[in-house]
């Protein structure tokens, strides 16, 4: 088996360099060494509890929330550390998106679920509010099916719906990353196809890292892919090459559905 | 047989059961008091009993039970006359009545004094105030008496004028007392205008009152002669009857008449005769205001000591132990929280502040005694940790999601607190607010050393700045049924106050609850599934 040479990324939006992650004094990741490319997919692949949400919420800090979690090591922003001291939480949510595994929709109405991110900001003036509202759910083609009730609960929608909604929500924000973390895995398959379109849209303007289980949607929807296993970086290549020919005999059983 | 218990059908039965008999026994305490109170205000007829002996009583039937004796049936009448006879109520056996009668001219007298008067119009004295000329003596004597009523209602107005008088009054001993304090001397300017404008109030005080008494003694000069059922005479002033109807003779509406002026008498009038006749109106005000001053306390320092415990305390155990504390805290017995308040409230923060702000005063004590302020205190404190633990609870049931999604979108911890979580918990937390409202007004026990009386003279607001004392003493209803009920001389006569007063406190849990559970249906329809 011939050993594939790791692709080459020039401009890299996020560089991850040596990272370990602590659950209290359980360790989560070992040692990543990854680098993102820029207005690309990334699909991150691995069987459950390998550690790739903890590595996603990295890139948001969304792991300062748990009381006991440690970080060692770097990663780069657009080559500023964000695990600096001096990083300020807040804006780097701001650039680094997420939409999560459950859509969570705020008990508000379709319109100020949007505009939530801009409000918090500070952003008062209307024209601007409402032309964001519109350009982020057409971005997220959910425009057509909701323009006539952007007042109505957002709570009515349906769950595909919804997740779009999520992610109208983090791209009005103008996120330089959009991290999902399994977003389609509480979807049925026809809204499951329309994310998935969606993500297909959205990789011109943003960089995607998308978290999954279903192999046919890494494969379908991603650029580059990551796989890891047990908190260790496998393997990381092109997409296309790693279903079609996986360096390694861990990647290939696992793609091929011989464990995890 | 074994399948049958497995299938948990008699578990299902038994739950049903239990819940069955809960709801049973409230429900008879609430129709036992329907029944009592709602009665109490319904003019009975009267009932005339010649008995074997010769005499002869007058009154309302009461109650009719098996004698004593074994045979036949005795009966409670209510007789009223307690200056006559000393007591209101006699039993009578059945079979020493001779003869019984509905005399349709009858009265009942509901007086300021003594009681009800059973018995018969005999003379009228009444001046000019209804001409002589006119009818039967019963429709001048109804005549006279509303007007009585009305010129009483103008000397009650100069009444309120003196108390403002006194107010201002002792506004200007307060001061006089407070430069003498200051070591100012007799001849000092400000003493010397205080002095001056104390003379000319207590001119108008003095001037005022004299022409309350001159207005009252010719007001009790029409009056009028009552034989009761004996045969003995009663002059009576039409100053001091509050109504008088003839009740045998009323027909149905009439009835629902006087009934419906009995209840705005409750409402709207204050007390008399020790409590137990007249109306409510300064322990309903001082219930409802009371429940509002605690819930002003105890809202915001439950709410906000829960959003600390839950969102900003690092869980570990400290913060169990706490929670711990406030738990048990709602299993205090009341009074150790009156006791508390009394200690810390009322003699110590109270008292410091007497000391440090009204020093002129001592030793009479201004905010160093019972009053609203404290009693209202007390029960926030009391009342706290419920607020606390539902609050806690309502924010605890929000997914960890919801949080998140508010997080990653840029927004600090207390936006998200302000903007998504304090929102969706905001049903949970009323339905705490409904609890504690619920607890703070069925408490007696703390608030009889924080600052409730029997009689207030002065409700906690009025006309006079700053128009809402707090520290002023106030009437509650639940104390108001703890003293006719049990304090008061006259038991018997009491007892059906002791109902509708309990119906009332009933009626206003009931009516703050149901208002309080509207609201939180509506915020629990917007921040959870469902339409705006």
């Amino acid at each position: 088996m011939s050993k594939t040479a790791p692709p080459e990324i020039k401009d890299p939006i996020i560089e991850v360099e040596h990272l370990d992650f602590y659950y209290g004094t359980e360790k989560a990741l070992h040692g990543i060494d990854l680098l993102f490319p820029r207005r690309h997919v990334t699909a991150l692949i691995g069987p459950s509890g390998c550690g790739k949400s903890t590595l996603l919420r990295c890139f948001n800090r969304m792991n300062d929330l748990i009381d006991i979690s440690e970080v060692q090591g770097n990663i780069l922003l657009n080559g500023a550390n964000i695990y600096e001291s001096a990083t300020d939480v807040i804006e780097l949510r701001r650039r680094v998106g997420m939409v999560f595994q459950k859509s969570n929709p705020f008990p508000k109405s379709i319109y100020e679920n949007v505009v939530y991110g801009l409000r918090i900001a500070g952003v008062k003036n209307k024209t601007v509010l409402a032309e964001t509202a519109e350009r982020s759910l057409k971005g997220a083609a959910l425009w057509d099916e909701v323009k006539d009730r952007l007042n109505q609960s957002a709570l009515g929608l349906s769950g595909g719906q919804m997740q779009r909604l999520c992610i109208a929500r983090a791209i009005a924000v103008n996120p330089e990353v959009i991290l999902m973390d399994e977003p389609c895995s509480a979807l049925d398959p026809k809204s499951t196809s329309r994310v998935e379109e969606l993500i297909g849209k959205l990789r011109n303007d943003y960089t995607i890292i998308i978290v999954t289980h279903n192999m046919q949607q890494a494969a379908r929807v991603s650029d580059y892919t990551a796989f890891l296993y047990e908190g260790h970086l496998v393997e990381f290549g092109l997409t296309e090459q790693m279903f079609m020919k996986p360096a390694k005999k861990q990647t290939e059983d696992y793609i091929t559905g011989r464990f995890g | 047989m074994q399948k049958y218990w497995r299938t948990g059908e008699p578990y299902v039965w038994a739950t049903g059961a239990a819940l069955s008999l809960t709801l049973l026994i409230a429900l008879t305490l609430i129709v036992v008091v329907m029944i009592n109170g709602l009665g109490v205000f319904w003019p009975d007829d009267l009932e005339q009993a010649t008995l074997k002996s010769g005499r002869t009583l007058l009154g309302e039937v009461v109650k009719r039970e098996p004698a004593a004796s074994g045979e036949g049936y005795r009966k409670q009448y209510k007789i009223g006359n307690r200056d006559i006879y000393g007591l209101d109520f006699r039993w009578v056996d059945e079979a020493d009545i001779e003869a019984l009668a509905q005399p349709a001219d009858a009265f009942i007298l509901e007086r300021e004094e003594y009681g009800n008067f059973y018995g018969y119009l005999q003379s009228l004295d009444v001046g000019g105030l209804a001409p002589e000329s006119s009818s039967d003596d019963a429709a001048r004597l109804f005549a006279a008496h509303e007007r009585v009523r009305e010129l009483k209602e103008d000397v009650e107005d100069l009444e309120d004028a003196v108390s403002g008088l006194s107010y201002q009054l002792e506004n200007i001993r307060r001061q006089l007392l407070e430069a003498e304090y200051q070591g100012l001397g007799p001849n000092h300017p400000k003493v010397e205008a205080l002095e001056r404008e104390q003379a000319i109030l207590q001119d108008d005080f003095r001037q005022l009152v004299d022409r309350i008494n001159s207005e009252t003694r010719q007001l009790r000069q029409y009056h009028a002669t009552f034989t009761e059922a004996d045969g003995q005479q009663r002059d009576i002033a039409l100053a001091d009857i509050v109504r008088a109807y003839r009740p045998n003779q009323m027909d149905f509406v009439q009835k629902v008449g006087v009934y419906l002026s009995k209840l705005k008498e409750l409402f709207l009038a204050d007390p008399r005769e020790s409590n137990t006749e007249g109306g409510l109106f300064p322990a309903i005000f001082g219930t409802v205001l009371l429940i509002f001053t605690m819930s002003l306390f105890s809202f915001p320092l439950g709410v906000i000591a829960a959003i600390y415990l839950r969102e900003y305390a690092r869980e570990g155990l400290l913060v169990r132990l706490v929670r711990i504390a406030v738990n048990n805290l709602a299993g205090i017995p009341s009074i150790v929280y009156g006791i508390f308040g009394l200690g810390f409230f009322i003699y110590g923060i109270g008292g410091t502040i007497d000391r440090l702000f009204f020093p002129e005063m001592l030793p009479t004590p201004t905010y160093g005694t019972g009053g609203l302020l404290w009693a209202s205190l007390t029960l926030a404190l009391l009342t706290v940790p419920v607020v606390i633990v539902a609050t806690e609870e309502a924010l605890g049931a929000i997914p960890r999601e919801i949080r998140e999604g508010s997080l990653a979108l840029g927004s600090t911890k207390f936006q998200t607190l302000v903007r998504i979580l304090l929102p969706m918990s905001s049903p949970g937390i009323m339905t705490g607010l409904i609890l504690a409202m619920a607890r703070a007004a069925g408490e007696v026990a703390p608030l009889m050393i924080t600052g409730v009386v029997k009689l207030a003279p002065t409700l906690p607001i009025d006309g006079n700045f700053p128009f809402l004392h707090l520290d002023r003493k106030f009437m509650h209803l639940g104390f108001h049924i703890y003293d006719i009920g049990f304090q008061s001389p006259n038991v018997e006569a009491a007892k059906p106050m002791v109902f509708v007063t309990t119906l009332l406190l009933v009626l206003i849990v009931l009516v703050m609850s149901s208002v309080a559970i509207r609201l939180r249906n509506k915020m629990k329809k917007r921040y959870t599934f469902g339409t705006f």
